[in-house]
């Protein structure tokens, strides 16, 4: 466990009886990112559900002692037109983990989500705004490990390098190990430390300069993809 | 009775399951028949059943993970069937549609217990139960046992329509639920908000519904709902804009 703010070995999870993830091991670092990539219907989300135990799962899942998990599902359960309002959401999250309303305004300052704009009900939020809030929501009560389910969900294209810059900031500030679903395979490349590769054959997982390679990506999905490869 | 149901009813909204709701107070029904049967006082037999339904839906939601909906739609419709067998005459109608008449002491005490142990669920749980109807995974990861809040949820919810079961009956205390807190959602900014309109706007209608009923000597419950309807429909210009 050294160093790792999680160990997975030999994961398997079944869902309705069919088997999505068949014998996963990976590791991720204490403060490092793991972006998790795939194409639909490889599990990736069926992944964070079983790392956060909502799933039954066989095999290991080690969170290192002391971990505080931080969750951003990918869609809510929720209509968007109920009269909750962003501060209603996170008060209720504060109030659980036995936060402060100081927390709440931390929080809130460091997606640089104003106050005002937080006490609007959530459907009159940007999708921005709204991916923001989830952001200031998963930080409530200080977790030190972030798991994301598709961060730049309903954002516009020039606000998804926004909303990565502001995890990745975040992420620095906190120290906090970040776990994230995406289909950007540009930002991955850019901010991840790790990438793990789910598809219907063998996952991969290692640095994005591994698995990020044109041959990797069109067996994983089954067509070229394109996308920015940038050299740092 | 009306404050229960006020508060309550804001949670049944926000999960959407504001048609089973009102399916899910007809599990009453065949208690109520069973008790009858065997001479013993309705609204105990109504409770039990209510209880057990509870029981019911929160094993098979579980279970099989159906939605709820579903679950209490299916459970719930066959549990009027049979409470509409078992029960005959102007029992059935009492049953379903409640009958008027004051409280003895022994109901009026349970009922301010009842009414007390609901606020009080409701009010002091109300961020876990925010959470878990947000999204059940993001409550778990901040601590709110789910299976937990979801059940004692239910069980208010039985316990409401059991408070109503007197003067609305199976058919009429799921409405008195719904009504308020749907009207509640339009005009609501907040969650604050939307709680205190519920619970005037079911108050209101309650108290109001008692008034008229008498006035046009109608059966009380119909009127409580028709009440509770219109306060709705007046607050459709008033719905809330983002």
């Amino acid at each position: 466990m050294l160093g790792n703010a999680l160990e997975v070995e030999d994961l398997s999870v079944e869902v309705g009886g069919a088997a999505v993830l068949h014998h996963l091991s990976f590791a991720v670092p204490r403060g490092s990112a793991l972006a998790v990539i795939g194409p639909n219907g490889a599990g990736k989300t069926v992944l964070f559900r079983a790392l956060i135990g909502a799933l039954p799962s066989r095999g290991v899942v080690r969170w290192a002692p002391g971990t505080r998990i931080g969750y951003v599902p990918q869609k809510l359960d929720i209509d968007r037109d109920l009269p909750l309002t962003g501060t209603n959401f996170l008060r209720s999250k504060a109030a659980v983990t036995g936060a402060g309303r100081e927390d709440v305004r931390r929080a809130l300052a460091e997606v640089n989500l104003p106050q005002r704009i937080a006490e609007r009900p959530i459907g009159a939020l940007s999708g921005g705004q709204f991916q923001r809030l989830l952001l200031a929501f998963a930080l409530v009560g200080r977790p030190n490990a972030l798991l994301f389910d598709e961060p730049t969900a309903g954002v516009d294209e020039p606000g998804e390098e926004r909303l990565y810059e502001m995890i990745r900031r975040v992420q620095g500030l906190e120290h906090l190990t970040l776990l994230l679903i995406s289909h950007e395979l540009s930002l991955v490349q850019r901010f991840a430390d790790n990438v793990l590769c789910l598809s219907g054959e063998a996952p991969w997982f290692g640095p994005p300069d591994e698995v990020l390679t044109p041959e990797r990506i069109e067996r994983a999905y089954g067509t070229p993809l394109r996308y920015h490869h940038h050299k740092t | 009775m009306a404050v229960a149901a006020g508060l309550v009813g804001c949670f049944a909204v926000m999960r959407r399951m504001a048609l089973a709701s009102d399916a899910m107070s007809h599990v009453a029904l065949p208690g109520i028949g069973l008790a009858l049967a065997f001479h013993v006082h309705p609204l105990l037999g109504g409770v039990a059943a209510l209880a057990a339904g509870t029981a019911l839906v929160w094993g098979l939601q579980r279970g099989t993970r159906i939605s709820t909906e579903t679950v209490i739609g299916v459970v719930f419709s066959l549990a009027l069937a049979m409470g509409s067998m078992l029960t005959t005459g102007e029992e059935l109608i009492d049953a379903l549609l409640g009958t008027p008449g004051s409280l003895g002491v022994g109901e009026l005490v349970a009922g301010l217990a009842g009414v007390t142990a609901v606020a009080g669920f409701v009010l002091l749980q109300r961020n876990e139960l925010v959470l878990a109807q947000v999204s059940t995974d993001m409550a778990r990861t901040a601590g709110v046992g789910v299976a937990r809040v979801e059940l004692l949820y239910l069980l208010a919810f039985s316990l409401t329509v059991a408070l109503g079961l007197r003067f609305l009956g199976v058919l009429l205390m799921g409405s008195l639920i719904i009504i308020p807190a749907a009207t509640a959602k339009l005009v609501a900014r907040s969650l604050d908000e939307m709680l205190a309109v519920a619970v005037v706007s079911a108050v209101a209608s309650t108290v109001l519904g008692e008034a008229v009923a008498v006035r046009i000597g109608r059966p009380t419950g119909p009127v409580i709902i028709a009440i509770a309807a219109g306060l709705f429909f007046l607050s459709l210009p008033l719905r809330r804009t983002r």
